[in-house]
């Protein structure tokens, strides 16, 4: 069991140090991340911006606990989670994140309920708890007469919105979203991303990776990542909340 | 916090598991097969062997039985040069037999002659038993009528007989039955009482007593019919002495059968110069039917069991495609935070319900089965509880065991890769 860290005192909430990630494709040995150091602070909403290639989907999938660095340090609310195993990578997943993915990622034969509720279950909350729970999540996402419908009957906004309101299921310490606007037309991409915004304002860290820069303009800050190295950080220098690289 | 209530599992899996209907059910239709005709060989074996151990148990678990029979050599040799065959058992065997074992609690002697038997127009060719009170006890059958006989019979050589039912309805029909007289031989007899007969259908183990048969005091019998017997075979006229055909002896004790009638036997070879006689020992031979069942049972059961194995194979097969088809359904799960435990548990799941539900179907069948054969092939069939959840508790095992591969197999999937799977 993943012990819940302590969020007070705590500004930051990812931070990598000395970040390498080497896979070894056949005999060759490809960098994807090549020294990374930043940290994200809690509260703000980042995007992470590059080409295909540049790292930065390696980057997503290391904060997001999914993969492990090579060498380096991460730290999740403070505590060094470098050596975790995969089930406490598992419980930090559950209990601190959440995804938005590009194509949605809900599981077909569920409804748009047992979808919201499918971390809750995972949690072992009991079933009308969590049904209380989806019911509130939906209505902050407009989906709260869609509950007993199947994916496959929703619009792509609609189909995101279900994912946003399970990213938030936990009340997670940070939101990862991997182009979450990447399957959507402009209109309802805007509606996705003022909806995110939404909750960035109401408090929630946001990491979001897009090669879109209209996209990207929704974020505080931006960080432009070229060969697994990060070239350049855009910070928009208010309330003092956001840490530059160390 | 982790833990997740089985039975959230349960429906869960059960709600995946009816999304596909028809591959659900004919992946169970396997395991429905396999467990049915395990039920049903178990049933059919089980009813098989039932009717041999019943005859057994009719000659009582506790009784040794002794018989005169024509050794080998004197069969040979006395039809050209012995006028008298001698064989068989004897009076003094019998004495012997009640002065040498302190374990045995009744021992009877039987002397059996084939007399023809009359009542005015009513004949009967009768098995004539010349015993003691004791057979009775040894071999008890119901006593319809009047009384069997008593030591009194003995030291008296009384002329009485106890008949069979089955006697009585052939001589006695219509007469008074109780105290009537009637022929045997040359001779009469007074009916004193009337015991059930059992009637058996032969097979291949022979009770002591038979329909045909008439009870009279072992001394009346000697002194009336003698030792000496005529046969009339193939044109050449045969006398044998015989002093008594059988001896049946009840031990004390279950656990003494067998050193008892190893004992006999050691005594009889003593004073028998030829082996003229045999030893039955219906405990034995139960024994071994019921060893002979054991095996006819687990090769029966191995069989169908094979058909059972290949149900589970079935399942790993559907299991293992279903992790490939759902392997973003499991990237998705673990990217949530489901731990690699969850996801087996979850495929596991979905393996035993179809196994167990396969299984309990099966058994449904595995019942009708056998209930058809009584009904339509007249053959004795027994459903046991062991049969019944044997194959049930294997066919949940081969959930367990089939569908932990394709479980482990899901588990072991990466999230990254399994995200971006199309």
């Amino acid at each position: 069991m993943e012990t819940i860290l302590p969020h007070t005192g705590q500004d930051i909430v990812v931070k990598l140090e000395n970040a390498h990630k080497i896979y070894t494709m056949g005999s060759q040995k490809v960098s994807a991340l090549g020294g990374i150091n930043i940290s994200f602070s809690r509260g703000s909403f980042w995007a992470i911006m590059g080409f295909s290639g540049s790292g930065k989907s390696t980057m997503m999938n290391i904060i997001g606990c999914l993969d492990r660095l090579t060498t380096g340090r991460y730290l999740f609310n403070g505590k060094d989670i470098s050596g975790h195993g995969d089930d406490a990578l598992s419980d930090i997943r559950l209990n601190h994140l959440g995804f938005i993915f590009q194509s949605f990622n809900l599981i077909p034969q569920l409804t748009v309920q047992q979808n919201i509720e499918l971390p809750l279950y995972y949690l072992g909350w009991d079933a009308a708890k969590s049904a209380a729970h989806a019911h509130g999540l939906a209505a902050m996402v407009s989906l709260e007469d869609r509950l007993n419908h199947r994916p496959t009957e929703l619009s792509g906004g609609q189909m995101q919105r279900v994912a946003i309101a399970r990213a938030l299921a936990t009340n997670p310490d940070l939101i990862l979203a991997d182009e979450p606007t990447g399957n959507l037309d402009s209109k309802t991409s805007r509606q996705i991303m003022e909806l995110l915004t939404s909750f960035h304002n109401a408090g929630k860290t946001i990491i979001m990776v897009t090669h879109e820069s209209h996209i990207a303009e929704y974020a505080q800050n931006r960080i432009y990542m070229k060969d697994g190295l990060i070239e350049q950080i855009e910070e928009k220098q208010f309330e003092g909340k956001n840490h530059a690289p160390n | 916090m982790r833990q997740i209530k089985l039975f959230r599992e349960l429906a869960s899996g059960i709600q995946t598991l009816m999304l596909h209907k028809l591959r659900s059910f004919l992946t169970m239709l396997g395991v429905v097969f396999g467990v049915g005709s395990v039920v049903a060989m178990l049933a059919v074996g089980e009813g098989a062997s039932m009717d041999a151990l019943e005859q057994i148990k009719k000659l009582g678990s506790n009784n040794i039985i002794i018989s005169s029979v024509k050794s080998l050599e004197e069969e040979s040799t006395s039809t050209t040069r012995s006028f008298l065959s001698i064989y068989g058992l004897t009076y003094q065997d019998h004495e012997r037999i009640e002065e040498s074992f302190s374990t045995i609690k009744k021992n009877v002697p039987v002397k059996l002659v084939r007399k023809e038997s009359r009542l005015g127009q009513n004949s009967l060719e009768l098995r004539v038993v010349g015993t003691s009170r004791q057979w009775f006890e040894v071999i008890p059958r119901e006593l319809l009528g009047g009384r069997i006989l008593n030591q009194a019979d003995m030291d008296k050589q009384s002329a009485v007989v106890v008949l069979t039912e089955f006697g009585a309805r052939k001589l006695l029909a219509g007469s008074n039955t109780i105290g009537q007289t009637i022929r045997i031989g040359g001779d009469s007899f007074e009916v004193v009482g009337i015991i059930k007969s059992e009637t058996s259908q032969g097979g291949a183990m022979q009770i002591p007593d038979k329909e045909i048969d008439a009870y009279v005091p072992i001394t009346t019998a000697r002194s009336y019919f003698g030792d000496i017997t005529m046969k009339i075979s193939s044109g050449s006229r045969l006398r044998e002495k015989v002093e008594l055909h059988q001896i049946i002896v009840q031990v004390n004790n279950i656990a003494n059968v067998e050193p008892t009638a190893d004992a006999i036997e050691r005594m009889m070879t003593l004073f028998h110069k030829k082996k003229d006689y045999q030893i039955n020992v219906p405990l034995a031979l139960l024994k071994q039917a019921e060893a002979t069942k054991r095996t006819f049972n687990i090769v029966l059961g191995s069989i169908a069991g094979i058909s059972l194995l290949v149900g589970g194979i079935g399942i790993m097969n559907i299991m293992l495609a279903s992790v490939t088809e759902r392997i973003r359904e499991i990237g998705i799960r673990r990217a949530i935070g489901a731990r690699r435990s969850q996801i087996i548990t979850q495929f596991l799941i979905e393996a035993v319900v179809l196994s167990t539900i396969g299984g309990f179907i099966g058994i449904a069948l595995g019942i009708t089965i056998p209930w058809l054969i009584t009904l339509f092939a007249k053959m004795p069939t027994v459903i046991t509880p062991t049969g019944l959840l044997l194959p049930l508790t294997v066919s949940i095992g081969i959930g367990i065991i089939f569908g932990l591969y394709p479980a482990a197999r899901a588990a072991r999937v990466d999230p990254i890769i399994a995200l971006r799977h199309e």
